[in-house]
């Protein structure tokens, strides 16, 4: 018999005819591909029983009741809250990946002590106790030093029990700089105060119950201002109601509005007068309202003898013939959105919260409030409410001679001075103060930042960072590393939301007087404390009358204390609406005449050349306005981008399509005239070079965005939290630069002028 | 054009041709060689190493505590409030009968010492543990569709004994899901198999579809 080379190929055959016949290829073929799911390093979630608990999202002041799915110890899955009446089971992106941020690399793990340069984000941990300690050393040392009016908080809300703590804790201690960061609030707390003689507000829209919604520039269905309560609103629409967008870009919210209306940026109060004109031409306001509950309508006489033109007057200036000729709209357009807002069952006219920029522009919301009044929806369902913030019964704050002589001094800000009267907060102004005063006289010399991001989220990003480099001592109580934590002396981490009880009170622009209650869903994960209880601690370890002004346990007994019979409520319901203080419209005025004032003559304090102030249209020199050939930059706000003091987690971003952000490539839109003009193609790479800063951006074409104008996502550009938020596009507030009312010292540049040049 | 080629082609030969290599039937034989090697290996020693045993903690007698329970399986075997399925009982469930030893069984003395006494759960091999893409509802099939456990886990209930428990070393999942039978041809041995095209049959037979990908593989 011989053995030859075939006969092994014959062997070799039949093994692999007998392997293909065996189990062993489709078998393994199975398990190897259940073996790839089970990898060590591939996360599992621990199993166990599953539970909902419910709460509310605190990383924007939109306030929206979430429920939260626990597997065992671990929160898997946030939803809004179906019965919530803020966003009645809507909720937006950053809410749905909130959870990123409770296991995420970007939390504050345990208070940390800065050991490099200021800004370098080198810290080292250090325990609860030795922190406090330090904090109260440097405060004490100032206070000694006489100094204590030059202490200033810096938060980003003032509602609410935390920031109410804070603020008591200012006051006791002895300076008057509890500082809001600046938002649309800013606008409509003046507007109401001017016109409806009402401090210290929330201003409400009932989007709920309007049928006819005429929005100046709000970017209602792209994230801002109350965005779950806004989703929930527009998903009920019918055929029977109507949403108008005022807006010089094809938003979101523009595209899916009945009306599109894009006017000329930065001249919507104009376009608000024209439609007034045409509402008072036409005999289309409510009669009842103009003659029972409202003054300066008709020209008037004051006390002095001085003859006042009323907005009967003021309106007739704006013709829509002449709007259309500011605004670029057409005439007849113009008129017939005012008719029809005019007729329509419940309209309600809206600007300021929801807008993409911080801008407070007095004269516009002044202008959309006389809307409302015109229309006599002040007050009403459907219209725009002017809600008291809730009060807490507590005992009074207990001055020692240095908290008592710090009442009289001057804010940091300028706020509430000899400038700017009648502001209450003017963060915008702090930075050049800062950078202008010398070494030895800084307005602030120990600051804490509450719930705020500012270095990020203020304009001329690297003149605030200069700032805060110049301020001698920065505690930030900030759960994430962000752009201001890095620039921080001391760290004490606030719990997660998800970890902490906090009261929600009145979410921006939400027309109803809503107080919801963050209550913890999981233990703290780390070694956080809720800022309330971090604030109590240091006003009672400092002791005297400091500490006699906080005779709580804890931040929990505060809680209870503050929110007295509420808090029964809230704490079962998880939200409490106080209905009863929504006043009608008698109880809606507390000015002078008891009405709602069309011409706040008597309120509004000559300042800086602004003698009367009126709804009226004036340009806004925006920055760099001398700048030829350029194009306009101005901020947009997507959905997908969370643009505020908490940036986008990475959930968020992979969201974000690539005509916006690719890798780590920013696009900015132009139209494709103002790209033929600047010799400009489809992802052309480009430098845009404003007053403010340079950037190196991505051209995107864009029909839908008016000639001449760039425009770029606000909240991208991160520097801090984690590598894996950070680095990611550009900040636009680093190009942007704010240009302050001249009698209210708040922000209204809309854009900055720029060169947009291929690189 | 070689002329050299012809001549030798056409070249007249007197020997006979050599014996050209091995005969058909020897060519066989390798094949057949070669074949039953491969079949031996894939269907008698490759399940003996694809699957080692693995000892249950301590053993359990189905049969005996359904004498005890007033609801069968859904006793031990329960829905949570919200409607999901508490799967392998834990130790809260045992506790109340089990806090001290019963009778002299050594499964039970060694279940209260090591593991009530030291408040530890017993890690039970669970014999329908699916993969974590596989998403599966307890719910609509036994409240939804009154299926009875027994269609899917078997007769268990009525053992006295643990079943065999058999570990795939490369998945880490029970034999039971394939089934026992590596050709997956004929009745299971234990219990019906679990493999995806098991659930899909039944669907067919029950539901006339087999249902959406994404109703499982969430």
């Amino acid at each position: 018999m011989k053995i030859d080379r075939r006969c092994f190929l014959s062997l070799a055959g039949g093994l692999v005819v007998g392997h293909l016949l065996s189990p062993v290829p489709w078998k393994m073929t199975d398990d190897i591909a259940i073996w790839t799911q089970n990898w060590p390093w591939t996360p599992v979630p621990e199993d166990g029983p599953v539970s909902w608990k419910e709460t509310v999202c605190t990383l924007c002041p939109g306030g929206c009741g979430v429920k939260v799915r626990t597997i065992k110890d671990r929160v898997v899955k946030i939803e809004g809250k179906e019965d919530h009446p803020v966003n009645r089971g809507s909720l937006c992106p950053l809410g749905y990946a909130s959870i990123q941020y409770l296991y995420g690399p970007s939390r504050v793990k345990t208070p940390m002590k800065r050991t490099g340069e200021r800004g370098d984000g080198e810290f080292e941990p250090i325990g609860w106790d030795e922190a406090i300690t330090e904090v109260n050393r440097k405060l004490a040392a100032l206070r000694e030093n006489g100094k204590s009016h030059k202490a200033a908080c810096i938060a980003g809300d003032d509602r609410g029990t935390v920031p109410y703590l804070f603020k008591r804790f200012l006051e006791a201690y002895g300076s008057p700089n509890f500082i809001r960061t600046p938002s649309g609030r800013d606008a409509h707390e003046t507007a109401a105060y001017l016109a409806q003689g009402k401090t210290a507000l929330n201003v409400g829209f009932d989007l709920e119950n309007a049928t006819y919604i005429l929005s100046f520039g709000c970017g209602l269905l792209d994230g801002c201002g109350a965005p779950g309560y806004q989703f929930a609103a527009y998903s009920r629409f019918g055929e029977d109601h109507t949403l108008v967008q005022v807006e010089s870009r094809l938003s979101n919210t523009a595209a899916r509005a009945g009306k599109w209306l894009p006017a000329k940026p930065g001249t919507e109060s104009a376009l608000a007068l024209g439609m007034a004109s045409v509402i008072i031409d036409k005999g289309l306001y409510d009669r009842n309202f103009i003659d029972n509950h409202a003054f300066g309508f008709e020209d008037f006489t004051d006390d002095n003898g001085n003859m006042h033109m009323g907005f009967r007057s003021l309106a007739a200036e704006y013709r829509p013939d002449k709007v259309a000729e500011i605004t670029g709209l057409d005439a007849r357009q113009i008129e017939s959105v005012a008719v029809e807002f005019a007729r329509s069952d419940k309209p309600v006219a809206l600007c300021g919260y929801y807008e993409s920029r911080i801008t407070a522009d007095i004269d516009k919301t002044l202008a959309v409030h006389a809307l409302n009044a015109l229309v006599g929806n002040i007050n009403q369902a459907g219209g725009m409410f002017v809600f008291p913030e809730p009060e807490y019964d507590l005992p009074a704050v207990s001055k020692d001679s240095i908290a008592s002589d710090a009442t009289g001094k001057p804010r940091a800000d300028l706020a509430g001075s000899g400038q700017y009267p009648q502001s209450r907060y003017l963060l915008n102004l702090l930075p050049e103060r800062i950078l202008e005063a010398g070494n030895d006289d800084l307005p602030v010399e120990a600051l804490l930042v509450l719930d705020a991001n500012p270095v990020y989220t203020l304009e001329d990003s690297k003149k605030v960072q200069e700032a805060f480099e110049k301020i001698p001592f920065i505690v930030s109580f900030s759960s994430f590393m962000d752009e201001t934590a890095k620039m921080a002396d001391i760290i004490l981490p606030d719990h997660h939301f998800l970890e902490g009880y906090r009261d929600v009170p009145a979410p921006d622009g939400v027309g109803m007087p809503v107080v919801s209650l963050s209550e913890p869903v999981v233990d703290p994960q780390y070694d956080t404390r809720n800022a309330g209880d971090t604030i109590i601690d240091i006003a009672q370890e400092m002791g005297g009358d400091i500490g006699k002004s906080f005779p709580w346990d804890d931040y929990g007994d505060f809680l209870e204390k503050a929110l007295s019979d509420r808090y029964q409520d809230m704490s079962s319901n998880g939200y409490v609406v106080n209905r009863d203080r929504v006043a009608d419209v008698a109880d809606a005025f507390e000015t002078d005449s008891g009405k709602y004032e069309f011409h706040p003559i008597r309120r509004h304090t000559p300042n800086n050349g602004d003698t009367e102030k009126l709804p009226g249209y004036r340009e806004v020199g925006i920055p760099g306005g001398n700048l030829n050939n350029g194009v306009t930059l101005v901020a947009y706000k997507s959905p997908r981008i969370a643009s505020g003091a908490v940036a986008n987690p990475p959930f968020m971003t992979k969201t974000i399509d690539s005509k916006t952000l690719k890798e780590d490539k920013l696009f900015i839109q132009i139209n494709p005239e103002t790209a033929g003009n600047l010799n400009l193609k489809q992802g052309d790479k480009a430098v845009i070079e404003t007053p403010a800063g340079t950037a190196t951006v991505r051209i995107d074409l864009f029909e839908g965005i008016m000639p001449g104008l760039a425009a770029m996502p606000a909240g991208l550009g991160h520097t801090a939290y984690s590598r894996f938020i950070a680095g990611k596009g550009v900040n636009v507030n680093a190009l942007l630069r704010a240009v302050p009312d001249p009698a209210y010292g708040m922000n209204t540049a809309w854009g900055i002028r720029a060169q947009l040049k291929k690189a | 054009m070689s002329t050299q080629t012809d001549n030798t082609s056409n070249a007249p030969s007197d020997e006979p041709a050599p014996k050209k290599g091995a005969t058909g039937w020897v060519i066989l034989a390798f094949f057949v060689i070669g074949f039953g090697f491969s079949m031996l290996s894939g269907w008698v020693g490759f399940p003996n190493l694809l699957y080692k045993e693995v000892p249950h903690p301590i053993d359990f007698n189905h049969d005996l505590h359904m004498d005890f329970v007033h609801d069968g399986c859904n006793s031990c075997h329960y829905f949570r409030e919200d409607g999901s399925f508490a799967g392998s009982p834990t130790l809260n469930e045992c506790r109340d009968c089990h806090m001290f030893v019963q009778g002299d069984d050594p499964n039970e003395i060694k279940f209260v010492e090591e593991y009530v006494l030291e408040d530890k759960e017993v890690p039970w091999n669970i014999y329908a543990k699916q993969p974590d893409c596989v998403y599966f509802s307890h719910a609509p099939h036994v409240r939804g569709a009154d299926m009875d456990c027994a269609t899917c886990h078997g007769d268990i209930g009525e053992s006295t004994s643990l079943r065999p428990y058999q570990e795939n070393r490369l998945t880490g999942y029970s034999r039971d899901i394939w089934g026992w039978n590596m050709s997956r041809l004929g009745e299971p041995k234990y219990a019906p198999r679990m493999k995806m095209m098991d659930c899909v049959h039944c669907h067919v037979d029950e539901t006339d579809s087999k249902g959406s990908c994404f109703q499982c593989h969430k």
